[in-house]
């Protein structure tokens, strides 16, 4: 058919308006590796997995127990629960070293627990008690544990990754850091992402080579927008390439899927400084917070998907190669669960009991001596 | 002195090429200058005699009077240079008189200060330049050692140097600081000297700045920010105001802060509405941040050298149109100026004039305009806003029984208003009229030289202020 004289000019128009199809993150087959391999190269025993295994069974029970003490009206303000997204976290943080500095946004609960926090003074800061991690001022959403090496969660989306940089920047060169090899982990949602700060810390980041593994939780939803209502390129971790950034992206759901990506990220950064962008792939179970009941859910994302998620429940994930492997089996399964449920409901107790915050402390620690 | 350049502060002029009393033409090349960056001809923008006003060799700021073209002999009454670096055509020279702090006024005498032309200074007393010659020298309260004159400018790279030297947890970050040697020269040769882990050249990203603060603050690095203006600093606000400031509080006292965001700011001379704004008293409403605010050179260098020694944020407000200004400074290393002191820079005993910054030098032309009418006026400068120093303000009102108080910033929710209110808190009964508050133009800065003198506070409103407090009480 001979062309029209219309035609090319329509060609023109396709190609300046085509835009390439939006990247599905959630739905891309990730680099897999497998558990053996994992194991193998770490040289993992029975029992650190073991401890693994209860610490995503601590953190899942204790953010459940976060659950019942917002409805039973124990806690106020936001609540942000991490059901789903353990193995990040997990995967993460298995290979920290003292000195090593982590920083979250206000879904901080388990990274503070994985740093080896009190369960009890985690919950108590929940519950706004004198007794709790940041003795009742910060709240759920800002955890710190200077002893634990938790610099803190932090409520506005993205205000943690530029106080990343300065973590990382004396890491590197403050005289008592200096040489010793330690890093920082900073944690951040998709929703950061589009935050100004985000990219200037991220070129600052790597244009000082600085020793921070930025971990992006991917988990498909800021709030209620999803990455592609608010992402014009929705494949995020290639956008730190603008930054010359080295990145990748690993399977959220699966620990060994991230401790096996992480772990050598890790070691060669502390060998030679420089920043790391890790997007793992993840799926929040719970709403936003609290307050995101399932009638608004509703309103963003599809019933259907939570089930499809459901299917790669992280703690189930490990439970079955750790079945598989006979490391656990369903006595030990039951105790650890157990154990888990009990550190949780000690921890509400401890909350509980814990004495209210006193006037007097209303302005103290405002500024420092 | 014409401005050549959009940095140039100043020039030396270098020689004349017509003389005294000769008769130019317009466009007549009548003298030459040396900028930072290149010699230049001057022409005669007027035809008629040349009175030259200043002499070769005389570094003279920028907008000051070099040479009136006229049509018979100047009448000026003032000497043409003072060789000390401020030359310009000065009209009547009229001291002023300085004290510090009220409380020991006869310890360290009264330092008087040549230069102070308020003739001139109230015919055209907008212009930043003409602080430059009614800065006092002070020496501080507390210091009886050796002191060097030096400009503000010079006092805070003094101070930056004096705390590098000493501490190795100091160091600075900052636009164009390092290799360029600073916006305003305040870094020169810090790169070379302390090299670039510690001078540290940022891109143009405030947030990522006072985040890289932050962050290495709460480890325990002692960072300072030199902001090329605080203006910028508007960028990176929920890292100041939602970072800096709470994560003292938010830890429950794990993780204090200890750095300082420094920058010239307050109001220039026809710097328009985005770079030309006194904006201290906003950090200074948020809890977890210190706020300084120095006047004079020796107490920018004692403040600053506080500042960095802190164990919190603090907002360390230089004042531009300041930085050419020269004062008496202690040169002992441990020379500390304590912040939250305020000092009384004049005494007097009709009425209290506060202020601080660059407001501090109106108010002390103001009062010695005020005493030559017989109007004695105490002058409270209060060198930082957060925290605050109400009992030397409150003790001076008790004493005066009348308060004016003087800001740049813009009226409503302001310094003034504040003290305002905590005078008629504390010192109602002692009050023979209203507080009166001297302000900016609730406006945007604007460009025009006709409106922004409009905008600014000057001598005249602070002086109507002062009278009608005390037509009010009379």
């Amino acid at each position: 058919m001979a062309a029209s004289p219309a035609a090319p000019a329509k060609r023109a128009e396709k190609s300046i308006r085509s835009r390439p199809a939006l990247y599905d993150a959630h739905s891309i087959a990730l680099p897999t590796t497998t558990a053996d391999a994992v194991i193998q190269s770490l040289k993992l025993t029975d029992d650190e997995l073991r401890h693994t295994y209860q610490q995503m069974l601590d953190i899942r029970h204790f953010e459940e127990q976060c659950n019942r003490a917002f409805r039973a009206n124990k806690v106020g303000g936001y609540l942000h629960i991490y059901i789903g997204q353990e193995a990040v976290s997990l995967g993460t943080l298995s290979d920290y070293l003292p000195g090593d500095q982590a920083l979250s946004s206000y879904r901080d609960h388990a990274h503070c627990l994985v740093l080896g926090s009190d369960p009890g003074k985690i919950m108590a800061e929940i519950y706004g008690k004198s007794t709790g991690v940041s003795r009742g001022k910060g709240g759920s959403m800002h955890l710190f544990d200077k002893a634990h090496g938790f610099a803190g969660g932090y409520g506005i989306v993205g205000g943690n990754v530029p106080l990343a940089v300065g973590i990382g920047w004396a890491l590197k060169h403050a005289p008592e850091y200096k040489g010793k090899g330690n890093i920082c982990v900073c944690y951040l949602g998709d929703g950061s992402m589009n935050a100004g700060g985000f990219h200037e810390a991220m070129n600052m980041a790597q244009l000082y080579e600085l020793p921070i593994l930025f971990v992006l939780e991917n988990n498909k939803y800021a709030m209620g927008t999803s990455v592609e209502r608010s992402s014009a390129n929705t494949d995020l971790a290639s956008r730190v390439d603008s930054y010359a950034m080295a990145h990748s992206k690993v399977d959220g759901q699966d620990y060994f899927a991230v401790r096996g990506v992480a772990a050598p990220i890790i070691a060669n950064m502390r060998k030679n400084p420089a920043p790391y962008f890790l997007e793992a792939i993840t799926y929040r179970y719970s709403g936003h917070g609290a307050a995101d009941g399932a009638e608004t859910q509703s309103t963003y994302r599809n019933p259907e998907e939570m089930d499809i998620w459901k299917e790669r429940d992280p703690l189930r994930i490990l439970e079955k190669i750790l079945r598989d492997r006979k490391v656990i089996d369903d006595a030990s399964h039951e105790a650890m669960d157990k154990k888990a449920l009990e550190m949780a409901r000690a921890a509400g107790e401890f909350a509980e009991n814990s004495p209210v915050c006193s006037p007097e402390e209303l302005t103290q620690d405002v500024y420092a001596d | 002195m014409p401005k050549m350049g959009d940095a140039m502060e100043e020039g030396t002029l270098l020689q004349w090429h017509k003389q005294d009393g000769e008769t130019v033409k317009s466009g007549d090349v009548i003298a030459e200058i040396e900028t930072d960056k290149s010699n230049v001809e001057i022409e005669a923008e007027d035809a008629g005699v040349l009175h030259i006003q200043a002499q070769p060799g005389a570094i003279i700021a920028v907008g000051k009077v070099i040479a009136i073209i006229g049509d018979a002999p100047a009448s000026t009454n003032g000497a043409s240079s003072n060789g000390s670096g401020n030359g310009t055509a000065a009209k009547a020279s009229s001291p002023i008189q300085v004290r510090t702090n009220g409380s020991k006024p006869d310890a360290h005498g009264d330092e008087t200060v040549a230069g102070g032309e308020g003739a001139q200074y109230k015919i055209d007393n907008s212009d930043d330049k003409d602080i430059a010659r009614i800065a006092p020298s002070v020496h501080s309260q507390e210091n009886t050692g050796p002191t060097e004159n030096m400009t503000y400018a010079d006092a805070i790279r003094l101070a930056l140097q004096e705390e590098l030297d000493r501490d190795e947890k100091v160091f600075m970050l900052g636009e164009e600081i390092g290799q360029y040697q600073g916006t305003f020269k305040i870094t020169k040769d810090f790169l070379e000297k302390y090299g670039p882990e510690r001078i540290l050249d940022t891109p143009i990203s405030e947030a990522g700045m006072v985040g890289l603060t932050v962050g290495s603050a709460m480890m325990g690095l002692r960072p300072i920010i030199e902001f090329m203006t605080l203006n910028f600093a508007l960028v990176a606000w929920d890292g100041i105001i939602n970072h800096a400031a709470k994560i003292l509080y938010m830890s429950g006292g794990q993780f204090n802060v200890p750095c300082v965001l420094r920058g010239p700011g307050g109001v220039g001379v026809q710097l328009s509405a985005q770079h030309s704004q006194d904006l201290a008293h906003w950090y200074a409403n948020t809890p977890g941040l210190k706020v300084v605010v120095p006047a004079t050179p020796a107490d920018a260098k004692g403040l600053l050298k506080a500042a960095i020694r802190d164990n919190n944020p603090v907002v360390f407000t230089e004042h531009a149109g300041l930085y050419r200004t020269k004062g008496d400074v202690p040169t002992d290393p441990n020379y500390i100026v304590p912040i939250g002191v305020a000092d009384v820079k004049r005494v007097g005993k009709d009425v209290t004039i506060v202020s601080y910054s660059r407001g501090t030098m109106l108010a002390l032309a103001a009062a010695e305009q005020l005493a030559a009418e017989g109007i004695d006026a105490e002058v409270v400068d209060l060198r930082s806003l957060q925290p605050l120093d109400l009992d030397t303000v409150i003790n001076s009102v008790k004493k005066t029984h009348r308060a004016v108080v003087v800001q740049e910033q813009w009226l409503f929710y302001g310094v003034a208003a504040e003290f305002a209110a905590q005078i008629s808190s504390a010192a109602f009964d002692y009050l023979d009229a209203p507080v009166e508050r001297v302000a900016g133009a609730f406006v945007p800065m604007p460009y025009s030289r006709v409106l922004e003198n409009l905008a600014v506070p000057h001598e005249a409103e602070i002086i109507a202020a002062v009278k009608k407090t005390l037509e009010r009480s009379a």
